[in-house]
């Protein structure tokens, strides 16, 4: 077994400007305020997931999962710690991939796949299965622009789980999309836990998380707040909730369905 | 660190534990030349989008301020008549500033542009500036296709110093371009002002050329002022340029070259290279130094 993903230290902070224009500045600065301040989205995270590990990511929202995504995507680098990664990475960020509006879905399958390394041969030998998968008929030569936001994401996961990657990322990828669709995503989110490759997964469905996932990194406020086993976790971020109660009823309604 | 350099050594098969992020600036970018490709070949379809012209608009644009050039300055200001061949004179010097001004506005751009990219997906955001700089060369070639002919027509031929005039002039344009582009691209993330001070500084590109005014009049009436022209790599390979092209389609090329032109012109262009490429590497510095902030920024 090797290391997949290893974090170590990592920080990562976002600028707040609160006056943008010189005009704005200027006077803020006679006055004496401060015109920047920073805040930790993801603040002195460590962690390593082995290969082949399936790991559920959860926490409030604004707790930096997102942002710890991003990270070990490689879209954004932290500013302390580091972070390592082994091998090639694919998989949604915030619910959508980087589509460009004006092209047509295929041209941006071709643009996607590049970005995520694959070669124009790789890519042609894949092409079928992802308009296949992603099952949005002719609008495939339509510009992306047009496409709603469950035909927006559709394409996105297609693309990402048909790239032969070592490193899975799928962030709410089960947000948007009905159920016939959820549920082939859960079937093709199993597969690739089964064949071995490393998936970090964010969801607020406890339900899910349970069914993929053997361990559960939850985060609170940017720290890390529990790494461990799937059921343990969830009861830590349910425990001093008020609501807990219901909204474990939720998540296994939301668990059914998917 | 060191238990992921043990496992690295013990299973040799796996590709190494590496910072998802690491891009080797301008070098990766010629690594992954295939997705240049596509952003190259995307940005040229996107410029013709929806437009019944469609390609014909990179010829009209160039062609309208020629032939405003043509006439304002030729005939009603009379540099017909003090300049040999003017409108192949203008003409060479509008692909040089052209070409920069393209690189350099569609590269400050190029950023902003492709947000959906940058927001998402891990890739060297240097490939915007460098596809907008490919984007720009590529509207270059028909537009050599057009002074080629107009020069064969007024007698020229091509000799060494065209290919080597040729050559320095595109090679100080792409590197100065691109810098430019990159500083100003990222600069241009962080405050939208920087777009707007493209145009002014296009303005002096198009100005502080060789173009509507020639070498001899610069030198006649600018008297030491003259280096403020000639300081500049745009106007050194606007030179070169027009040295390869105009010069041999006048009346006396031989002339020409030495009234026409400053006398070291080949040496102040291996200087304007040297200087084009010094500013690349501090582009990619300040590229870099602000890299990491670009994402959550646009």
């Amino acid at each position: 077994m090797a290391e997949a993903i290893v974090a170590d230290h990592v920080t990562k902070d976002f600028v707040l400007r609160r006056h943008r224009t010189f005009k704005q500045m200027s006077v803020a600065k006679m006055r004496g305020e401060e015109t920047v301040n920073r805040f930790n989205a993801v603040d002195d995270v460590s962690f390593t997931i082995q290969q082949g590990e399936s790991v559920g990511l959860m926490g409030l929202n604004g707790s930096g999962k997102s942002t710890l995504l991003k990270v070990i995507s490689g879209v954004m680098k932290p500013n302390k710690g580091s972070i390592l990664t082994r091998g090639r990475i694919a998989g949604l960020i915030a619910t959508g991939a980087g589509f460009q509006n004006t092209l047509s879905g295929m041209d941006n399958i071709f643009l996607n796949a590049a970005i995520y390394g694959l070669s124009e041969k790789e890519t042609k030998a894949t092409l079928d299965e992802i308009i296949e998968f992603a099952d949005i008929g002719r609008f495939i030569y339509q510009p992306v622009g047009t496409y709603s936001s469950g035909m927006t994401s559709r394409l996105g996961f297609s693309i990402a789980v048909h790239v032969d990657c070592d490193i899975f990322l799928a962030d709410e990828i089960l947000a948007v999309g009905d159920k016939p669709f959820k549920r082939k995503c859960m079937k093709k989110m199993e597969e690739i836990r089964d064949s071995g490759k490393t998936i970090v997964y964010v969801s607020h469905a406890a339900a899910s998380v349970q069914k993929m996932c053997n361990r559960v990194i939850a985060l609170e406020k940017g720290r890390l707040l529990y790494d461990g086993a799937v059921d343990e976790g969830i009861r830590v971020l349910n425990y001093g909730d008020e609501d807990g109660d219901e909204l474990s009823a939720d998540d296994e309604e939301l668990g059914a369905d998917v | 660190m060191s238990d992921a350099a043990v496992t690295t050594t013990q299973s040799t098969e796996l590709p190494p534990l590496a910072p998802p992020s690491s891009t080797l600036g301008l070098l990766s970018v010629f690594q992954r030349r295939y997705l240049l490709k596509l952003l190259v070949q995307r940005e040229i379809a996107a410029r013709y989008e929806q437009s019944f012209l469609g390609f014909l608009w990179s010829y009209i644009n160039p062609l309208s301020q020629f032939f405003i050039y043509w006439f304002i300055m030729g005939t009603v200001m009379g540099a017909h008549q003090s300049v040999d061949n003017y409108p192949v004179h203008v003409f060479s010097g509008l692909i040089v500033v052209h070409f920069f001004t393209e690189t350099f506005g569609a590269g400050t751009r190029s950023i902003v542009r492709n947000k959906s990219l940058v927001q998402k997906m891990p890739l060297p955001k240097e490939m915007f500036p460098v596809a907008a700089m490919l984007v720009s060369f590529w509207h270059v070639l028909p537009q050599m296709l057009i002074l080629v002919v107009v020069c064969l027509i007024s007698g020229w031929h091509p000799e060494l110093g065209t290919l080597i005039g040729g050559v320095l002039a595109f090679a100080i344009l792409m590197c100065l371009g691109t810098a430019l582009a990159l500083i100003f691209s990222v600069a241009n993330v962080f405050w939208r002002d920087f777009g707007s001070l493209v145009g002014i500084l296009t303005n002096f590109v198009r100005f502080g050329c060789t173009m509507i005014y020639s070498y001899d009049m610069l030198a006649q009436h600018a008297g030491h002022f003259k280096w403020l022209v000639l300081g500049n790599p745009i106007a050194v390979a606007c030179l070169l340029f027009q040295r390869a092209f105009w010069a041999f389609s006048t009346s006396h090329p031989a002339k020409t070259i030495r009234t026409e032109f400053p006398a070291h012109l080949y040496h102040q262009g291996l200087i304007a290279l040297g200087a084009s490429v010094l500013v690349l590497l501090f582009a990619q510095w300040f590229f870099n130094k602000f890299d990491e902030r670009i994402a959550e920024q646009i």
